[in-house]
């Protein structure tokens, strides 16, 4: 019998304390700041070097040797290679990156010899059209020569801007219009 | 409602006083009723929806919708459009009939208590006689409308929510109806403005604090109220960790709005039988029931008191399901069978013994009621203390670490 009423006084008093706990949060603070526009500086900034974002590649250092596409387990690299016919000289073609497709294991990344392409601090990508998160880091039409290491070094662009310049111009541009065509 | 109608009849309109213009008249003063107390609901149950996601955010240091409209206040109409454009399925198997009409019955069984739920003197749709009766009956219809909406889902989490919540809602009617029997045993009648015309303005008078037994009751009448909203802590028939979502697993599209609907209608509903039996309705303090009942201003102002007590008690609701976790089965089960019932038999017995050895107006009794008031007060002054006691012991903590002060009003947005 004193165990009924103990329970009775038990659940009343936790209750009522526990009432006490949840509105005294009423009055803090909440530690949760909104993504994107209330944050005072841009995420992308602040995150770690090593973070593993959108991928990127810096066209003037690729070599073509396509090991990053044979590295991926999941296929979402597509590189083609073709060869001038006047000049006989290797051209890239085509480098597209599925950003709805990759999973960002870095894999790629680690088999790229010469470091062209990059994880980056990009994450935000979104679309209203599932096609147009494909990442043509070479337009069509326009080949690129590929990196001789002999050569003179190269223009290296800093890392992230590529991607973030694609992101901000193409995305949103392109699905208000056309939509693109598959790689 | 009627009131007024007869009133238009007899002195607008005193050629339509035939049998079938009475009627007609009477229609449309019904007609417009309904339609005034579906819009109330409707608002209610959106701006309580919103309101309670933001008080959510707020317990869990979040911030909550506001993106939709100023602050965020107009997100229940996204929320109600986006689901009313989705598609309308019926499962496979399912008793096509029963499943679409369910919804329905939920609704019809929440929407009949506004029937008898005054506002404010003279503003009831219909002041029955035996109002607090016909409303705890016919929130009865909810149970059938969930059962037909479990059983005719074809689905087996659907059975088991609308089983649960069957078993579960006519177990805490029991308590329900205990509870409020002393506040009628108080008034000495059924009808929901009678309660309120017995209750006093001031806090001391009000039915809480009538006896001991009416304050006890008052916890008892609240938590078996819960239980019969389906809030939680007693929401197990829409458990989503074991139940999808209970009854409406099956559910899309609008009929899935008349659920949620019903669900925070009810809200107000429980709040306000809460309010006008135990904590005085509408009554003004120092004005009289007869000054009130002749008065428009009075009668406005009635309307704003009953609304902010009813308003505060959704607050605490909204709070309780932000505080404790669901219970099992067997816990509720034993909580309504072993400790509420027997506690509302004893407050009903105690109740009766009150009223003939202490009364209700003689000395010892205005004493026990002023004794009572101070005991309330006092709880009430303890969870301010112990909330500000909780809100300062991370004070310093919280600016240490990020250089912020910790005071931010519930109002506002990051």
């Amino acid at each position: 019998m004193s165990r009924y009423f103990k329970n009775i006084s038990n659940s009343v008093l936790s209750i009522l304390e526990g009432m006490t706990v949840t509105l005294s949060w009423m009055f803090r603070r909440p530690y949760t700041v909104q993504w994107p526009d209330k944050i005072e500086k841009s995420i992308e900034d602040t995150l770690p070097e090593r973070y593993r974002g959108l991928l990127e590649v810096e066209t003037s250092l690729c070599i073509g040797c396509m090991a990053c596409m044979k590295e991926c387990p999941i296929e979402c690299i597509a590189v083609s290679i073709e060869r001038d016919a006047v000049t006989k000289e290797r051209r890239i073609t085509q480098f597209d990156i599925d950003a709805s497709k990759c999973m960002v294991c870095g894999l790629c990344v680690e088999a790229c010899p010469t470091g062209g392409l990059r994880h980056t601090t990009q994450f935000a990508a979104a679309d209203g059209d599932i096609r147009n998160l494909v990442l043509r880091y070479i337009e069509k039409g326009s080949p690129v020569a590929p990196h001789a290491p002999k050569g003179p070094a190269p223009v290296v662009r800093p890392r992230g801007s590529i991607v973030a310049a694609k992101i901000k111009n193409g995305f949103s541009a392109r699905s208000a219009g056309q939509a693109a065509e598959k790689p | 409602m009627w009131p007024l109608a007869k009133y238009v009849l007899e002195n607008y309109l005193p050629r339509a006083s035939s049998a079938t213009g009475q009627v007609v008249v009477y229609l449309i003063f019904a007609l417009a009723g309904a339609g005034i107390l579906l819009g109330f609901a409707s608002a209610f149950a959106g701006v309580s929806s919103f309101v309670e996601r933001r008080v959510a955010a707020r317990m869990m240091s979040r911030v909550g919708p506001n993106r939709v409209g100023p602050q965020g206040l107009l997100q229940f109409m996204a929320d109600g459009l986006k689901l009313v454009l989705k598609e309308d399925l019926i499962p496979v198997g399912a008793n096509r009939l029963l499943f679409r009409i369910a919804p329905y019955f939920v609704f019809a069984g929440m929407f009949g208590t506004f029937v008898a739920l005054p506002f404010s003197a003279r503003l009831v749709a219909a002041n029955l006689d035996v109002g607090i009766l016909y409303i705890l009956s016919i929130t009865a219809l909810v149970v059938v409308g969930i059962i037909l909406g479990g059983w005719s889902s074809n689905s087996k989490w659907s059975l088991f929510g609308g089983l649960r919540s069957a078993a579960q809602i006519i177990s805490y009617e029991i308590p329900a109806g205990l509870a409020v029997l002393v506040v009628v045993l108080h008034a000495g009648g059924l009808s929901t403005q009678r309660i309120i015309e017995a209750q006093g303005g001031m806090p001391w008078n009000w039915f809480i604090f009538y006896s001991p037994f009416s304050l006890i009751a008052f916890p008892v009448y609240f938590t078996a109220a819960l239980a019969e909203g389906n809030r939680t802590p007693f929401d197990l028939p829409e458990a989503e960790s074991e139940l999808v979502a209970g009854y409406s697993t099956e559910y899309s599209g609008f009929r899935f709005v008349v659920f949620f609907f019903a669900e925070w209608a009810n809200l107000w509903i429980m709040s306000a039988i809460a309010v006008l039996c135990f904590f005085g309705g509408w009554r003004i303090p120092f004005v009289s029931v007869a000054a009130t009942y002749s008065t428009w201003y009075l009668i406005l102002l009635g309307l704003a008191i009953f609304c902010f007590k009813t308003l505060t008690l959704v607050l605490v609701v909204i709070q309780l399901r932000w505080t404790l976790p669901r219970l099992r089965v067997d816990q509720m089960m034993s909580m309504c069978w072993k400790y509420l019932i027997p506690i509302a038999f004893v407050c009903i017995l105690g109740t009766m013994t009150w009223i003939v050895f202490v009364g209700q107006d003689t000395m010892p009794g205005t004493a026990a009621r002023f004794v009572l008031f101070a005991a309330g007060a006092a709880i009430a002054v303890r969870q301010i203390v112990r909330t500000w006691f909780n809100y300062r012991a991370d004070r310093a903590t919280y600016t240490k670490l990020t250089g912020q002060p910790l005071w931010y009003p519930p109002y506002r947005l990051p």
